[in-house]
């Protein structure tokens, strides 16, 4: 097991090792500096370019941003000035996060009920009621489904707020967005799932025993069709993240993912640089995280 | 109790000829895939729309008289119907035509960034299936750790470099993520077909690796290559349209459906049908696309049917 994660580990490092030098060389190959400006004399963008240490060698300044990033220094933004790139992120992630939870939440509690009733219903009208709601998820982009929902639900009939971010009213539209595109993945994974269980011999064991039907679905079926389940939870992370870049947008929520899109229209680069990178390192750790526990539920892993 | 005697049994003239006759008329391959494909009619009226789909963004444009590009400032967010079929947007532009150039330039971008990343994720899976040992291990270490993050993250980080504007840069940034996985894919594949009969006779025949590579084994990794093209098109689809939606798409004068929601999206609430009309075409397309696909994985490859 020790040997397991340990492996996991070092591919865990090595990712966010590639995804730094990988940001940061993009980042150096762009055409001009920051700093270019005509109305700005050439020995004042000196004195700046030296403040950030740009006037060094590509190497150096290599060697010193990583530095800084195992320091958990990711630098200061340019467009906000003075203010240091984690302080944007400590500010804002916590809004995303208590966002992506809820959705996460929201999703996989539906997504597992819904694929587990439609098992149940195989090729009977709930199942393909529920297929239908899981193909929606697929056809409706959260930027399409989105302002479609601000504006029946905030516009129209006016029960929801449009935008903004604080009281539990606020919450609901975004968070059922987010969730949508996972929900209906997970409808369909746990659907899939649950009729490769229903086949195995140790239902039809179970079923001879004379357990009641509730109990073989709650005790044998779900257990073990979990395990895919389980194994998607680092993709569904990465999919929350991208989708709040979109629904922060149409809710103008104050979150990361609003964040990284205005540095990125701004050219904010160090903003640009220090979100992906965390993105990059939470991600990391959530699959990681994902894999040890699966190994520990899974010994057939951990084992090969 | 019946007893049967001998001569209750009658010999028959032996005519080797009728057991060997073929009573089924022989089919090929793709006749069989064509036979599955057809049983599923969610497919194949998917297929059906989505040809109608390309006939419009192919011929959709010259229907009009109007181009994508030129702004009438007499004409400004028309309704739709009269003049403009699809009304015109806040620039006076006539909506049919940008929907349907802008479906060209998100369909362009979508097969050829998933073509391009196959064809090179293919060869790339073949060779490290085909030889294993350190090529193996060097390449699938690299698969691993480019996949531990998101495409989408490197995406964005290649459309800041590359300059957003262009079908050519989107695919590009399309290309250098896509690969990783249709080589995976590839590599598992090839490493269950390499211990086959016919691989073993090719090498004894003295083929040379790349012919194997090339001709026995990619070939039969492209039925569920294809399948997996065929969910990767929706896929870019919506990256392009997501990147559109932050800012990195395809410059603003240029239309693509993304291009599109993303402009539409601030002026919905006064002019709904620019919002709604891209909206229907990126969806319909998305669904379209994913119940062809879920149709020629069933068609294709029975192992994943479910």
């Amino acid at each position: 097991m020790s040997r397991y994660i340990a492996r996991r580990a070092v591919i865990a490092l090595l990712t966010l090792f590639v995804l730094a030098t990988a940001t940061f060389f993009l980042v150096k190959l762009l055409p001009g500096n920051p700093f270019l400006n005509d109305k700005v004399p050439p020995e004042i963008q000196q004195k700046q370019m030296e403040y950030y240490g740009l006037d060094k060698p590509v190497v150096i300044q290599y060697i010193t941003y990583l530095k800084n990033l195992i320091q958990g220094d990711l630098g200061t933004s340019l467009k906000y000035i003075g203010r240091k790139v984690t302080d944007v992120i400590g500010e804002s992630f916590p809004t995303s996060a208590v966002l992506g939870l809820i959705a996460i939440a929201f999703s996989q509690l539906c997504g597992l009920t819904f694929g587990i009733l439609s098992a149940q219903f195989k090729n009977r009208w709930p199942d393909y009621l529920l297929m239908l709601i899981a193909i929606a998820g697929v056809a409706l982009p959260s930027m399409v489904i989105g302002p479609l929902l601000r504006y029946a639900f905030g516009v129209r009939l006016q029960i929801l707020p449009v935008s903004g971010w604080g009281s539990w009213q606020q919450v609901v539209l975004p968070a059922f967005v987010l969730s949508l595109s996972n929900l209906a993945s997970t409808t369909r994974n746990m659907r899939a799932s649950m009729l490769g269980v229903t086949t195995q011999d140790y239902i039809r064991t179970a079923r001879s025993k004379g357990l009641p039907p509730g109990k073989i679905i709650m005790r044998h079926e779900f257990k073990n069709s979990m395990i895919p389940i389980v194994t998607n939870l680092g993709p569904t992370i990465a999919t929350m993240i991208m989708g709040s870049f979109v629904v922060e947008q149409i809710f103008v929520i104050p979150g990361l993912g609003k964040h990284f899109v205005n540095a990125v229209n701004t050219l904010d680069y160090p903003l640009v640089m220090g979100i992906t990178i965390f993105y990059g390192a939470f991600l990391v750790t959530m699959s990681l995280l994902v894999d040890i526990v699966y190994g520990l539920v899974d010994p057939r892993i951990r084992l090969s | 109790m019946n007893r049967f005697l001998p001569d209750d049994f009658e010999a028959l003239p032996a005519d080797s000829f009728d057991k060997e006759q073929i009573v089924r008329p022989p089919t090929t391959y793709l006749k069989d895939v064509w036979r599955n494909f057809k049983k599923r009619k969610t497919a194949l009226v998917s297929l059906i729309i989505l040809a109608v789909i390309v006939l419009m963004v192919i011929f959709g444009p010259m229907m009009t008289k109007y181009n994508y590009y030129s702004n009438d400032y007499g004409a400004v967010n028309q309704p739709p119907g009269g003049e403009h079929l699809f009304g015109t947007d806040t620039l006076g532009r006539d909506m049919w035509a940008r929907v349907w150039v802008g479906g060209r330039v998100s369909l362009i971008i979508a097969i050829l960034a998933t073509i391009i990343p196959y064809a090179i994720g293919m060869v790339v899976g073949g060779i490290s299936g085909y030889f294993g040992g350190k090529v193996d291990l060097v390449i699938m270490r690299l698969v691993d750790i480019m996949l531990g993050i998101p495409s989408m993250i490197y995406n964005i980080l290649l459309m800041i470099v590359l300059g957003s504007g262009n079908i050519l840069t989107l695919v590009i940034a399309f290309t250098i993520t896509g690969w990783l996985s249709a080589a995976r894919t590839t590599r598992g594949l090839v490493l269950q077909l390499k211990t086959r009969e016919f691989v073993m006779a090719s090498e004894t025949l003295g083929a040379s690796p790349g012919r194997i590579i090339l001709r026995h084994l990619i070939p039969n990794t492209l039925g569920i290559s294809v399948v997996g093209m065929t969910m990767t098109i929706p896929n870019i689809i919506f990256s392009e349209a997501f990147l559109s939606f932050i800012g990195l798409g395809v410059a603003p004068p240029n239309p693509s459906w993304g291009q599109l929601i993303k402009a539409a999206s601030e002026t919905f609430k006064n002019y709904p049908y620019q919002f709604t009309i891209p909206c229907a075409c990126i969806s319909i397309t998305l669904l379209c696309f994913n119940l062809l696909g879920d149709g020629l994985r069933d068609a294709l490859d029975p192992r994943l049917r479910t």
